[in-house]
């Protein structure tokens, strides 16, 4: 357990990282505080609610709110970062839905965590944010495929492919391309960093094998949660792009 | 002679630009019809309709007499095929490129390549590393493959050596005397007079017959 003094020693961390920006003369101080501020008041709201939440006799249908609404905030989140894809928070809201159901479907499913709320939110909590840099550089990579291929497209339209075929090898690149950081990630898991969830267990005194399992669980989550949330996105985007009767619309048209 | 393609009344704009207004004609089946005009006239743009790359804003385009926005847009761009100003080599060998339009076997594949005067031994080749001509003959052959009635041409020899000039226009009028429909873009005059049945003229907006 950390004591309210322990986190203010830490806090001389936040103190170090600014006068540093002052020595350098960077200029992000005022953000450096405020970046851990806010960090601080919002962590500490997040604790409280989830502390109602969680606490002892609380339906687990609170904590099933918890993750609708996490996943309603992402959804808009992702929206405002991809401002180029047209009606983008139904298409993210499916995918953090999907990812969601596949992922927590299995866990809890196949018995391996227990339906609780100290697991529900938390895992939940993992895949959204895991997820969310997937959803955001599935569309834009989808859009920017078909735009930078946009010849290709049309002489596969032109042939008498449908929409979906002539966009099929758009989104697998899309689709690669968001999947990579995440595979790159998984890869260099243990051996170049330690995650933050195992980091935790082990702070708060659990056996390196009992973090080594769960965090290696964690992981599975979190690379199905991004490989659907890339497909889900990819499909979508592309999707959008064309009209019903297989035109290419979403992206700027050739001179005349 | 029977028309393949007839527009009445067609309206198109890209951006607050309208560039078709109001065209109406005929494009006769069987022959080589040459359209022509200046640079931003409308005539790739009037291609891409018949396509339906693209949709008109008013009027309507009718291919053998029916409305183009009628019935299976894929069936329509099989058999109103359309070879585009620069030739774009799908990922692959020839090969691949051709079974994107058609599920056969090499011999008939070897049979597209020869109707656009390609040997049957291009088939092996990685399709972008094709010269200029070659990749535009493989792209006509690739057009051929779906079985189309009309072939529209978007000045498809506007860069290329004088020798695939020769076998395109060869490609092409052959299709043309085996019962098949052209609308070929073209701004050479050499050409129009070597290749042209009939010519239209696209000039602001409005076609000249």
């Amino acid at each position: 357990m950390i004591s309210v003094l322990g986190l203010v020693a830490a806090g001389s961390l936040l103190v170090l990282a600014a006068a540093l920006s002052l020595l350098l003369r960077l200029g992000v101080e005022r953000s450096i505080v405020w970046a851990g501020t806010r960090m601080l008041v919002q962590l500490a709201l997040v604790g409280g609610l989830l502390t109602l939440v969680l606490s002892p006799g609380r339906s687990i249908w609170w904590s099933w709110v918890w993750v609708v609404g996490m996943i309603g905030y992402a959804s808009g989140l992702a929206t405002r970062r991809v401002p180029e894809v047209a009606r983008m928070w139904p298409l993210a809201l499916a995918a953090f839905g999907a990812a969601a159901a596949v992922t927590l479907g299995v866990l809890f499913g196949l018995g391996v965590f227990e339906v609780e709320g100290r697991s529900v939110v938390p895992l939940a909590g993992m895949m959204v944010g895991n997820s969310m840099s997937t959803v955001v550089l599935a569309s834009r990579r989808t859009v920017e495929e078909v735009r930078e291929r946009r010849a290709e497209v049309e002489v596969r339209l032109a042939l008498g492919q449908d929409a979906r075929g002539a966009s099929a090898s758009c989104v697998r690149d899309a689709m690669r391309s968001a999947l990579i950081p995440q595979i790159e990630t998984t890869k260099a898991t243990g051996l170049v960093f330690l995650p933050g969830a195992m980091v935790g267990l082990l702070l708060a005194g659990v056996s390196p094998q009992d973090a080594v399992m769960t965090q290696a669980v964690v992981m599975f989550l979190v690379l199905a949660s991004v490989a659907v949330t890339a497909t889900v996105m990819s499909l979508g985007v592309a999707r959008r792009l064309f009209t019903a009767d297989h035109r290419l619309v979403g992206v700027a048209p050739p001179p005349s | 002679m029977v028309d393949a393609l007839t527009l009445e009344a067609v309206v198109a704009t890209r951006g607050d630009r309208r560039v078709l207004d109001g065209v109406s004609c005929a494009v006769a089946a069987a022959a080589v019809t040459v359209l022509r005009g200046p640079s931003g006239s409308g005539k790739s743009t009037l291609l891409r309709l018949c396509n339906r790359l693209d949709v008109p804003e008013q009027g309507r385009i009718l291919h053998r007499d029916r409305d183009v926005g009628e019935g299976d847009v894929l069936a329509l761009r099989r058999a109103v095929g359309m070879v585009f100003q620069k030739p774009v080599a799908l990922r692959g060998t020839v090969r691949d490129n051709l079974a994107v339009a058609v599920d056969a076997d090499d011999e008939e594949y070897a049979a597209l390549l020869g109707r656009a005067g390609l040997e049957g031994d291009f088939l092996d080749r990685t399709a972008a590393e094709l010269s200029g001509g070659e990749l535009q003959r493989m792209c006509l052959a690739r057009t051929l493959a779906t079985d189309p009635d009309v072939l529209l041409l978007d000045e498809p020899t506007s860069s290329l050596d004088e020798e695939s000039v020769a076998v395109i226009e060869q490609s092409v009028r052959a299709f043309a005397e085996g019962g098949g429909t052209a609308l070929w873009v073209s701004h050479d005059a050499g050409q129009v007079d070597r290749i042209a049945d009939t010519v239209l003229t696209l000039e602001q907006g409005r076609v000249r017959q």
